[in-house]
């Protein structure tokens, strides 16, 4: 076999190069996302709850709220009252008490790759620097 | 089978001529209560509505819009020259010339009074509005109370209710209202944090301030009026304050003709 050293170097190289994607993800401790809660107390539900179906709830809320003006919602967990909205400077709104968007929301929207179109026409909330 | 063909024949047309009286009998029925039910003049539940007496609209005054305009992140498009940018313009609440209101009045010997007077002009929140029949995705629907609501989230930007509305109420996104750094509408107008913003591609209107009824506050052209020239209730209610100065003066509607049912109704 002529040139066998540069070949058999050139093979090395090429499959450490193909299979780079698999080296790649060794190593790497995935980091989780960590949402940064700045106040104390309950949320409308458990968090559990609200980890998982946060974004049902605001879509019901929202036909709810627009389409059959119904704006108040009672939690099944703790009985307690809460405004229907997701950034009106009300006392029980959402960024009422989660103000945070960039540690909050964004820490797990970035982290799953999704971009809800949210904020495209309802406000952020005043970050508090 | 020992029947002819021309007693067969005899047979089956009695037995059509049969059931096309049935049925043209069902069709008169039925007909008899569709019409019964669509009446224009149920009053039964709320309607709300306004009245604007014109004669009290100050012709350079805009308060109304003012506040409105804000309240609502409505943006103020302008051309480089500072001048209103008309292809962009988004508007809740308005003046039209008087003419240009009620296209449908005569235009022959009209008092110069009224020729130059501007008309306070709105969403008319109709009793059977075009717009809401045309939307494909029903993001506009007409609410129990009679408001004409828009769910700017539906909207995909057809426009079918912008060519369907004969007033000329709805307004298209075609720019960004949000300037770049997002906390000001166009215009330079700090965003209204109660309030959302549009977003490019939907058609927007007036909505009675249904986020004011809701806290009970009443619309807010309405509350910063400083002549007192609109007036918000329920059409339903024979006593209230709009049904009380629909009964002491003479009222129009814009293009009534049309059959849309205006809940606006004008003191000329």
């Amino acid at each position: 076999m002529y040139d066998a050293g540069k070949i058999i170097t050139g093979l090395v190289i090429f499959v450490g190069f193909v299979t780079f994607p698999i080296w790649g993800s060794f190593g790497d401790t995935d980091v989780e996302p960590t949402p940064v809660v700045n106040i104390s107390g309950n949320c409308v539900e458990s968090v559990e709850y609200m980890r998982a179906n946060h974004m049902q709830m605001l879509n019901e809320w929202r036909d709810e709220v627009v389409r059959e003006n119904d704006r108040i919602y009672t939690s099944k967990a703790f009985g307690t009252e809460f405004e229907k909205s997701l950034s009106s400077a009300g006392k029980t709104s959402c960024t009422s008490c989660h103000s945070n968007k960039a540690e909050f929301c964004d820490s797990c929207h970035n982290y799953t790759a999704v971009t809800p179109y949210c904020w495209e026409c309802h406000n952020e909330p005043k970050e508090e620097i | 089978m020992d029947e002819n063909r021309r007693d067969f024949l005899k047979k089956a047309g009695v037995g059509s001529l049969v059931g096309l009286g049935v049925v043209s009998a069902v069709g008169v029925v039925t007909e008899k209560e569709g019409r019964a039910s669509t009446s224009s003049d149920d009053t039964s539940g709320t309607r709300l509505g306004m009245v604007v007496d014109t004669r009290k609209c100050p012709e350079d005054c805009t308060a109304c819009s003012d506040i409105c305009h804000s309240i609502h992140n409505v943006p103020d498009f302008r051309l480089e020259d500072g001048s209103p940018d008309l292809k962009n313009e988004i508007k809740w609440i308005w003046k039209e010339p008087y003419h240009n209101a009620f296209t449908s009045k005569s235009e022959a010997f009209t008092a110069e009074e009224l020729e130059s007077r501007k008309v306070t002009v709105l969403c008319n929140h109709c009793k059977s509005p075009s717009c809401v029949r045309v939307c494909p995705t029903q993001a506009t629907f007409k609410r129990p109370d009679g408001i004409v609501m828009m769910d700017f989230h539906r909207c995909i930007g057809c426009r079918f209710c912008m060519a369907a509305c004969p007033y000329g109420s709805r307004s298209f996104n075609w720019r960004d209202p949000r300037e770049e750094n997002g906390k000001k509408v166009v215009g330079g107008r700090d965003i209204d944090p109660e309030f959302p913003t549009r977003e490019r591609g939907v058609v927007e209107k007036c909505n009675f301030c249904s986020e004011r009824l809701a806290k009970g506050k009443i619309p807010a052209c309405v509350e910063k009026c400083p002549e007192g020239a609109l007036t918000f209730g329920d059409l339903n209610d024979p006593h209230s304050n709009v049904r009380e100065l629909l009964r002491a003066n003479n009222t129009v509607q814009r293009k009534p003709e049309l059959g849309t049912g205006p809940s606006v109704f004008y003191i000329v």
